[in-house]
């Protein structure tokens, strides 16, 4: 796999005689735009079948059975035909300019973000120096799509989403950053590639290992707010559904609606990627003799397993209140992850 | 508030011509909303997250039920009633028929006696799961509402056997029960039972020791015992306030006497005395206090023929009467007025969970939205019965 990768890889730059830079740039950019957004879709589909299955079976039920033969796999291809087709609304009081625009925003946000995750030693769509900073900015984007869509709705509840989303996910930002600020500090770099590459070895020496049990408890932190920060339960107020209807999605349907669905579970992913590659090695084998599996598996294979703990702690928990959920993160998590980025500057002080 | 600087008030002068007007926002909760439980419509003023009043509006689901018993003759009023409380039809209707029986002065035969308490209990069990289930998706936990019903599925099935119905049975009437018990089917009650009881443990592990849904529901909404008294509550969202009185102990009708159980109260375990939880706990112990008593009723029933006390024709003296009964929302009282003939003249209902909603706006205001949908959830209101 590693090599077509690479002569995928290498193809365009091969025809770089050929072609004027800026259109071989272009193209590039175009393409692995297409991969990325064929990749999303897929991976959403997959997402949300696996998730209606995990949850049925954490119910006693069996979930999709039906449509496609085994275990209903065609479900959610179903789904997304019947969104297709269905009448596009748009509420007569509603900003019509930002109600289309927010769900293109939330959604290129997060297909924005896809640009920097590694996924093997070759494959990593733009390897650039500030990876992990791009990501932590252009993912607090979504917020303003976010916000968008509750105001244009002109509906109370969507507002009502729209002010805590914003609020949840501002607050949020600084635990995530504060406990990626001590994987920087143990690695030296934000380049995503770096970061992998500095966890070589067995998976004893992955950044979630590394200090024990310091840098653990920067991964739980971590996990809990990207849980709020991609409005997953128990975080989930702001489309908290006995609550506020729907939040900030109320009034979309058909395909707008389909497009914060698709950015709800690319987000999913993303977080958990980041969570991979920061803290669990990335796309490094567990240890080094399974090496002759290509990257993607682990690297897809990690992913996808904090995405199953997220589901599983959805199926699980209550909600939230607001006030509880400000609390968690100003004076829980911030703190803690504070002392955190103490604690581990002074252990490498002192190991210098 | 007193000036506190010294310097002239000239110094500070700030135009500001147009102060940024602030008011209240308005939100309707309902008729179309996932927390009402139906189609209840409550007005919020609210300021930013804070409730700073509600007020329900009812009437959404009203279907002239009282008016239409008066056309009704007596035995025909019972489908009536059971649509009234859909989630707890077995209970609804003992009450209007052990009323009408006082005013007959009919005795009922025993097998049928301790039938009709089987029943109402599995029905009290069920319509506590169906609590259980809402109240989890109220607070944002979806997993127990599913488990809820798989329990309920079982009891359901035990009346579609009895009674032919799964929601409304028509099962309980005047002078009687509809059909004796088939085959077999006490022994699936018991089993039932044996079935049940452990899976208590299972939702307290789920929801109600959970921390989050008690940091959600601990403290919130209290209800003082005498506000309780007050307003009238009763049931569960009263021995939730600390108040010690279950008409099955304290004013017993049926056969209640005969059993050995317990009424649960609120004790303020995780916060005050009152909170949303107690009143949520109530409901988990009462469920397993109802089992006791099927499990009593079950080995204690005698043989006979359920259905011979059962009147070919009603014939009600003149007169009227007020019987109160113990459903699982509360005090559930028949007024009933007959002049002799075939059809009452009047039906006026007591219904429990018109009185525990009147609560609301008391206990709601100051509390957060998010609150608001909880303490409505755990005053556990079908809105069948509100409406009628």
């Amino acid at each position: 796999m590693e090599p077509i990768l690479k002569l995928f890889t290498e193809l365009l730059p091969g025809l770089s005689p050929l072609l004027p830079y800026w259109l071989l740039a272009t193209l590039s950019a175009l393409i692995a735009a297409l991969v990325l957004f064929g990749f999303i879709a897929v991976f959403a589909l997959f997402a949300i079948w696996l998730e209606r299955k995990i949850s049925a079976h954490m119910q006693d039920r069996l979930g999709p059975m039906e449509v496609g033969g085994w275990h209903g796999w065609a479900q959610t291809i179903a789904d997304t035909f019947k969104l297709l087709m269905k009448e596009d609304l748009i509420p007569e009081k509603a900003d019509r300019f930002l109600f289309k625009l927010a769900p293109m925003i939330v959604f290129s946000v997060s297909i924005a973000s896809f640009a920097v995750l590694p996924w093997s030693r070759d494959f990593i769509p733009t390897d650039l120096n500030v990876g992990l900073l791009y990501i932590l900015s252009i993912s607090s984007l979504a917020v303003i799509g976010i916000l968008m869509g509750g105001w244009a709705s002109n509906n109370k509840w969507s507002l009502y989403g729209a002010m805590r989303s914003v609020a949840q996910i501002v607050s949020y930002e600084i635990p995530i950053s504060l406990s990626l600020i001590t994987v920087i500090l143990i690695t030296g770099t934000l380049s995503m590639q770096g970061i992998v590459q500095s966890q070589q070895g067995n998976f004893l020496s992955w950044n979630i290992f590394h200090y024990f049990p310091f840098m653990f408890v920067a991964f739980v932190i971590y996990f809990i707010a990207s849980l709020a920060e991609v409005n997953r339960t128990p975080f989930d107020l702001p489309e908290a559904e006995s609550e506020l209807v729907a939040g900030f999605h109320t009034e979309y349907s058909g395909m707008r609606f389909a497009f914060f669905f698709l950015a709800e579970y690319a987000n999913m992913f993303i977080v958990s990627a980041i969570a991979a590659t920061a803290f669990l090695g990335g796309w490094l084998p567990p240890f080094s003799f399974l090496d002759f599996i290509p990257g993607p598996f682990w690297f897809f294979g990690k992913s996808l397993f904090l995405v199953f703990v997220q589901m599983w702690l959805r199926w699980t928990l209550p909600r939230l209140r607001v006030d509880q959920l400000m609390y968690t993160s100003w004076k829980v998590l911030t703190p803690f992850s504070f002392v955190l980025i103490l604690i581990v500057s002074f252990w490498q002080l002192l190991t210098l | 508030m007193a000036q506190t600087n010294n310097f002239p008030e000239t110094r500070f002068e700030l135009e500001i011509p147009d102060p940024l007007k602030t008011d209240e926002f308005i939100l309707n909760m309902g008729p179309q909303h996932p927390s009402t439980h139906g189609v209840l419509r409550v007005l919020l003023k609210t300021d930013g997250e804070i409730v700073e009043s509600a007020t329900p509006y009812i009437g959404y689901l009203h279907r002239t039920f009282e008016k239409h018993a008066e056309r009704m003759t007596w035995p025909q009023v019972v489908p009536y009633v059971d649509r009234m409380d859909y989630l707890a039809s077995m209970n609804n209707s003992l009450g209007y028929a052990l009323a009408v029986e006082k005013m007959m002065g009919l005795e009922v035969n025993e097998r049928a006696q301790y039938l009709r308490i089987i029943v109402s209990e599995l029905n009290r069990i069920a319509s506590h799961l169906v609590f259980l289930g809402t109240y989890g998706l109220d607070v944002g936990a979806f997993t127990p509402f599913l488990y809820g019903f798989r329990e309920r599925e079982r009891i359901i099935d035990l009346f579609e056997e009895i009674s032919g119905g799964r929601l409304l049975y028509n099962y309980i009437w005047i002078g009687g029960v509809a059909f004796d018990a088939p085959d077999g089917w006490l022994e699936k009650v018991n089993e039932f039972c044996d079935y049940f009881e452990p899976k208590i443990k299972e939702y307290n592990d789920l929801l109600t020791f959970n921390k989050i849904f008690i940091e959600r529901t601990a403290n919130v909404g209290v209800i003082p015992a005498d506000l309780a008294i007050n307003y009238g509550l009763s049931g569960p969202t009263l021995r939730g306030s600390g108040v010690n009185f279950d008409l099955r102990k304290n004013d017993p009708y049926c056969i209640y006497d005969r059993f050995d159980f317990n009424v649960c109260i609120g004790k303020g375990e995780q916060g005050t005395v009152g909170d949303s939880w107690d009143r949520y706990y109530v409901r988990i112990e009462e469920m397993v206090e109802s089992a006791k008593i099927v499990r009593q009723a079950v080995n204690q029933i005698p043989d006979g023929d359920a259905k011979e006390t059962v009147p070919r024709n009603v014939r009600v003296p003149a007169g009227e009467i007020y019987f109160r009964t113990e459903t699982p929302r509360g005090e559930l009282g028949y007024y009933i007025v007959s002049d002799g003939g075939k059809n009452p003249v009047r039906v006026k209902v007591r219904a429990p969970a018109f009185c525990n909603l009147s609560i609301l706006p008391a206990v709601a205001r100051g509390t957060m939205v998010a609150d608001l949908v909880a303490i409505l959830g755990s005053l556990d209101i079908v809105l069948g019965e509100i409406d009628r």
